[in-house]
């Protein structure tokens, strides 16, 4: 019976229903492909309205405004890193270790007297070695999935960076790291984060690339259907521990951004940053499963996640109600985009 | 049927072991330019096994593949494609997330550079190109920017079978190809086997369908445990006797 819906040529699935009905699904799947793409914008629109609505004096500031992009910047590239990853249906625990040991890379480096570019790329350099450690124990150890791999490098890296620092904060980062994480550029009549900035070209670089280079669509390919890319002859391995590279300098660049707005390097920074950036990926609508997710839903996540925090903050509301909030927005996006695609796939 | 060319693909005792599980135990095939030859033989006889050798996925633990009578080592499908080898697989390597035309060309994205430094994928094109080819095959679906998991079963098989001979194909090897699909459709991917055999493509068909099997195939040839058991022409045998070989049976 079911071979009547498996027909190669779609005029015989125009057989079965009327033309009428067909108009309305495909209207209909039009609506849901829309959601699907930019429903988490449609959030983010939402939860600046109502933000707008309890905070008018305050919330549109270009102060707050701008307060808002400086405190999701560092969450946002090492959310960039963590999506990468997640695309290909891995997961990485470790970003958040990282992210302290490229920070406290630059602030030892900085504390030592070495020239400001080196403090620069240092950590940048240093997440990327731990990226490419995280991603050949996963492809040259096989081990059975990269939550373990990662947690393991979670307690390295943490553990490294109590090693290098002493286990006590460093501070005193050069004036262009600085600059990095706190300066504004002027722009027309408004300062606008440098940090931001490096956030946008984050995610603008890292769009085209998934989107026009061949190893960006084997990356999708991959957390699609990895059985399929190996047999199309993509490198699965190399692409993977690619992947995992990036995601550790997005990391470091990270920590370079935090230490920059701190002015220091202290070893217990970005403990528990990993499930942030995850947060903000699944909230902007990537899939555990692979395949899935846009850089603007990712974009859009973290601007969630900062929106949440900056509202409940001018209104005063305790850190801890914070977490409960965002645990609760985590559970709801992630429900309601499971209901909306099984309502999508009912409609096949 | 065939001519007395050089075989397309050949494997010279072949055998395949997985840890204590023998697989595959001194196979032979030939494969001539414009045959189609059907495998038979139960679940576990080795005819997957078989053809994920010829197809470069899996090593050889003992034998040799010749390629237009040259010794060949794949090390990996992309090695296999090189040399024209495509394999349409039972489980449909697709990946759902993605669309029509980048299955099609996955692995294999024409790039140009931009200013000249950056290679970058043509969305646009390889769209048409997908198209072009879908044409060719008289395979219809709404667009190709479809994503593959809205498709039926029978319009990935389809595309799975559209990507295998998107480029310049020698040998095709199609696992199964029609176990999924409409009555109506099967006689579709069948009519194209026989087309590809026009273009001197060589064709390995596994299949349990006898109507397969006497349908589009030149000769036939039977695994039984891992190891050859019968071969024949088509019109030197029946389907009686191909079903008798299956289990394992052979007149006297």
């Amino acid at each position: 019976m079911s071979e009547r819906d498996q027909s190669v040529g779609a005029e015989r699935i125009y057989d079965a229903e009327g033309a009428n009905l067909a108009s309305i699904k495909a209207r209909l799947s039009t609506i849901t492909y829309l959601l699907d793409r930019y429903g988490v914008l449609l959030l983010v629109v939402g939860m600046a309205a109502v933000s707008f609505f309890l905070e008018p004096e305050v919330f549109l500031t270009w102060r707050n405004v701008s307060n808002i992009f400086r405190q999701i910047s560092f969450n946002a590239v090492l959310a960039l890193g963590v999506f990468l990853v997640i695309v290909t249906a891995g997961i990485d625990l470790s970003v958040g270790s990282t992210l302290a040991l490229a920070m406290m890379t630059a602030a030892v480096l900085a504390r030592d007297g070495y020239p400001w570019p080196l403090v620069i790329l240092a950590p940048i350099i240093t997440g990327g070695l731990v990226g490419t450690v995280n991603g050949l124990g996963l492809t040259w150890l096989h081990l059975p999935h990269p939550f373990i791999m990662t947690l393991g490098t979670l307690n390295i890296a943490r553990g490294l960076t109590n090693l290098i620092s002493g286990g006590v904060p460093i501070s005193g980062l050069p004036e262009p790291v600085r600059w990095l994480g706190a300066g504004n550029l002027r722009l027309a009549n408004i300062d606008f984060p440098v940090s931001f900035a490096v956030v946008l070209i984050c995610y603008i670089l890292v769009s085209l690339f998934l989107t026009y280079t061949r190893t960006g669509r084997h990356i999708y390919a991959i957390g699609g259907n990895p059985q399929a890319a190996r047999v199309s002859g993509i490198n699965v391995d190399r692409t993977l521990v690619l992947v995992y590279t990036m995601c550790g300098m997005l990391a470091g660049l990270s920590g370079l951004l935090l230490a920059g707005r701190t002015n220091s390097g202290f070893p217990n920074a970005g403990v528990g940053q990993e499930l942030d950036a995850i947060s903000a990926v699944i909230i902007g609508g990537a899939s555990f499963f692979g395949g899935r997710g846009t850089v603007l839903g990712v974009f859009a996540g973290a601007l969630v996640i900062g929106l949440m925090r900056n509202i409940l903050n001018l209104r005063n509301v305790p850190v801890f109600w914070q977490q409960v909030l965002i645990g609760v927005v985590i559970i709801v996006v992630v429900a309601l985009d499971v209901l909306r695609r099984r309502g999508s796939s009912s409609l096949r | 049927m065939h001519s007395d060319d050089t075989p397309l693909i050949e494997a010279r005792g072949i055998s395949k072991y997985f840890g204590a599980v023998t697989a595959l135990e001194g196979v032979d095939l030939r494969l001539f330019p414009g045959e189609v030859l059907g495998v038979v033989g139960d679940n576990g006889a080795g005819k997957s096994t078989l053809m994920k050798v010829l197809s470069g996925m899996h090593a050889p633990s003992r034998g040799q593949i010749l390629v237009s009578g040259k010794p060949v080592q794949f090390r990996s499908p992309r090695d296999a494609r090189a040399l024209g080898i495509e394999m349409v697989y039972q489980d449909l390597a697709l990946a759902g997330n993605m669309r029509i035309d980048e299955n099609i060309f996955l692995g294999r994205e024409q790039t140009h550079r931009l200013f000249g430094l950056f290679p970058i994928i043509d969305h646009k094109a390889s769209a048409q190109q997908a198209q072009t080819h879908l044409d060719n095959l008289k395979i219809h679906v709404k667009s190709v920017a479809q994503r593959v998991e809205d498709l039926s079963g029978g319009q990935r098989q389809a595309v799975a079978i559209a990507r295998a001979t998107a480029f310049h194909a020698r040998v095709v090897i199609m696992d199964e190809p029609t176990a999924a699909l409409a009555i109506k459709e099967v006689r579709k991917v069948l009519d194209l086997i026989k087309d590809l055999k026009k273009l001197g493509i060589g064709v390995i068909l596994i299949s349990h369908r006898m109507d397969d099997i006497f349908y589009a195939c030149d000769r036939v040839m039977a695994l039984f445990h891992g190891h050859n058991f019968a071969e024949s022409t088509l019109i030197e045998t029946d389907r009686n006797e191909v079903i008798g070989w299956i289990m394992g049976n052979r007149k006297a």
